[in-house]
């Protein structure tokens, strides 16, 4: 669909992947992860498994490792804490370069890092392969609560509106001589801040309006849901990857 | 509609006895300078407001709180809002066109023709798909005109039609209004626009209506406009055809 070109992460392109209705590839990802989480983390072959899955898919895709390593960077701020965990982890020690490092936090580090890893890289698969339009359509077949689907379009359509708007209040502010380098000058960003929010909510209401105006009720009329679904095929061609990873992580929680 | 009066929750009181009466086919300007209540007479057409005296009938079917009345109330009065940002809000136009007739029960082949058919009348057909944002102004003005058109109104009902359009816009914007076969009332003070579209205009100031006639007259009328804080370009004058400074 031609949602335009606001999409970030959206890699546009026509793959098999690409082409997988979004309901599909949302579940598919939804499994996968769920896989990789219940691997027990002393398993370290069915990570490799995994990234080797990744990597098919990725290949399939046509996104490449770079744009896929260089996208992930995102997962750092919030497995910083995991870097630690060797370090101040109890239990039995063990000597690295040098280092007396914690086992147990060896593995909680490990655990928390290879996961997170495989998670993020299979949400930048799914990013990459589907527009944002389409994945809230994919989330509205899976019955995703429809006030959830609602807002995540309101949020698609009206960002861009308001980061025009913000742009417009910054330049007429920049207009008028201000140049706000250091944090004690935010006054007036800060300001802007509290109008951006006014005229928000402002025109939440004139939105309303022009929504009642045209008949509606409360309830979004499915004009989506009815087209297109995927067949039993695609969700079949979708499964492989959930599956061969359940088929791993059964195996490791046997193995271990 | 007979003796309309409202007044906000906060006491402040937009309409004093509003008497007006629009024939089918009729092109109607509604004039009037800001804060007039223009704004305010327009959401009582469809049933948004209501008054707290008089009453408002569309097509012989009184407005009232009913929801199947208001349903066919809504059906019967589009009303095109000033900024299309507040009116377009789904990711695609064919989506938002749809917005409306799907609330009335249409589905499938049905729908996807009004769409066909609203995006044809306003020449938007070829942008069917592309967001909102990435379409100019006019063209988002147009494509609010058409998520309206989708609903097939008896009566239309814009505020501010012209507002922000640049000349072609306004132009393209004006051929296409003159072309629907529907009631038309004009909320504007763009008085060349009410005077090329409309050959009834109405004045409304203060809550009230002060002045109900042909365009052409009323905007003859020097004293009258200027008195309601209205005023023509300045070489523009529509029966004596010349400036002041000709004669």
């Amino acid at each position: 669909m031609g949602a335009g070109h606001a999409h970030v992460l959206y890699r546009s392109a026509d793959s098999p992947v690409h082409r997988l209705p979004p309901e599909v590839k949302i579940a598919a990802m939804v499994a996968f992860t769920l896989a990789v989480v219940a691997t027990p983390r002393e398993a370290l072959w069915a990570f490799g498994a995994y990234a080797l899955l990744v990597a098919a898919v990725a290949a399939l895709a046509r996104v490449t490792a770079r744009w896929l390593l260089l996208r992930s960077t995102i997962e750092l701020p919030f497995v910083l804490f995991a870097f630690a965990l060797p370090f101040l982890g109890a239990g039995e020690r063990v000597d690295v370069a040098g280092w007396q490092l914690s086992v147990d936090g060896l593995y909680g580090a490990w655990n928390i890092i290879a996961k997170g890893t495989l998670g993020v890289w299979a949400s930048l698969l799914l990013a990459a392969t589907t527009s944002t339009r389409d994945l809230i359509v994919g989330l509205d077949r899976l019955r995703c609560p429809q006030i959830l689907t609602q807002i995540a379009t309101f949020m698609l359509r009206y960002l861009d509106v308001l980061v025009g708007e913000a742009r417009r209040m910054r330049l007429a502010r920049i207009s008028r001589g201000d140049d706000p380098r250091f944090v004690w000058q935010l006054r007036g960003f800060a300001a802007g801040i509290g109008a951006l929010f006014l005229r928000a909510f402002e025109r939440g209401e004139r939105v309303y309006l022009a929504m009642v105006s045209r008949g509606y009720t409360g309830r979004m009329p499915p004009v989506w849901q009815g087209t297109a679904t995927a067949t039993t095929g695609q969700w079949l061609i979708a499964a492989t990857v959930p599956v061969m990873a359940a088929t791993v992580a059964a195996t490791a929680a046997v193995l271990t | 509609m007979r003796g309309v009066r409202y007044a906000y929750p906060d006491g402040h009181v937009a309409l004093h006895g509003i008497d007006l009466t629009v024939a089918k086919g009729e092109r109607v300007a509604l004039l009037g300078p800001n804060g007039a209540g223009k704004t305010t007479l327009v959401l009582h057409l469809n049933g948004i407001l209501t008054p707290s005296e008089g009453h408002v009938v569309v097509g012989g079917l009184a407005v009232d709180q009913d929801r199947a009345t208001l349903a066919e109330i809504r059906r019967r009065v589009g009303i095109v809002f000033q900024d299309p940002d507040d009116q377009l809000f789904l990711p695609t136009v064919a989506e938002d066109v749809a917005f409306g007739p799907a609330n009335l029960g249409l589905r499938g082949p049905e729908l996807a023709a009004r769409v066909d058919e609203a995006l044809a009348a306003v020449g938007m057909s070829g942008h069917r798909d592309r967001a909102p944002h990435h379409l100019s102004f006019g063209q988002r003005r147009r494509v609010a005109v058409a998520t309206v058109l989708a609903m097939r109104p008896e009566i239309l009902v814009l505020d501010e039609p012209s507002s922000n359009l640049d000349p072609a816009a306004r132009r393209e914007l004006a051929d296409i209004l003159r072309s629907l076969p529907v009631t038309l009332l004009m909320v504007t003070h763009d008085l060349p626009y009410a005077f090329e579209l409309c050959d009834r205009s109405v004045i409304l100031d203060g809550g009230r209506i002060v002045a109900d006639g042909p365009t052409p007259v009323l905007l003859d009328d020097e004293e009258l406009l200027a008195r309601h804080r209205l005023e023509l370009p300045y070489p523009f004058r529509p029966i004596r055809g010349r400036a002041p400074a000709d004669e």
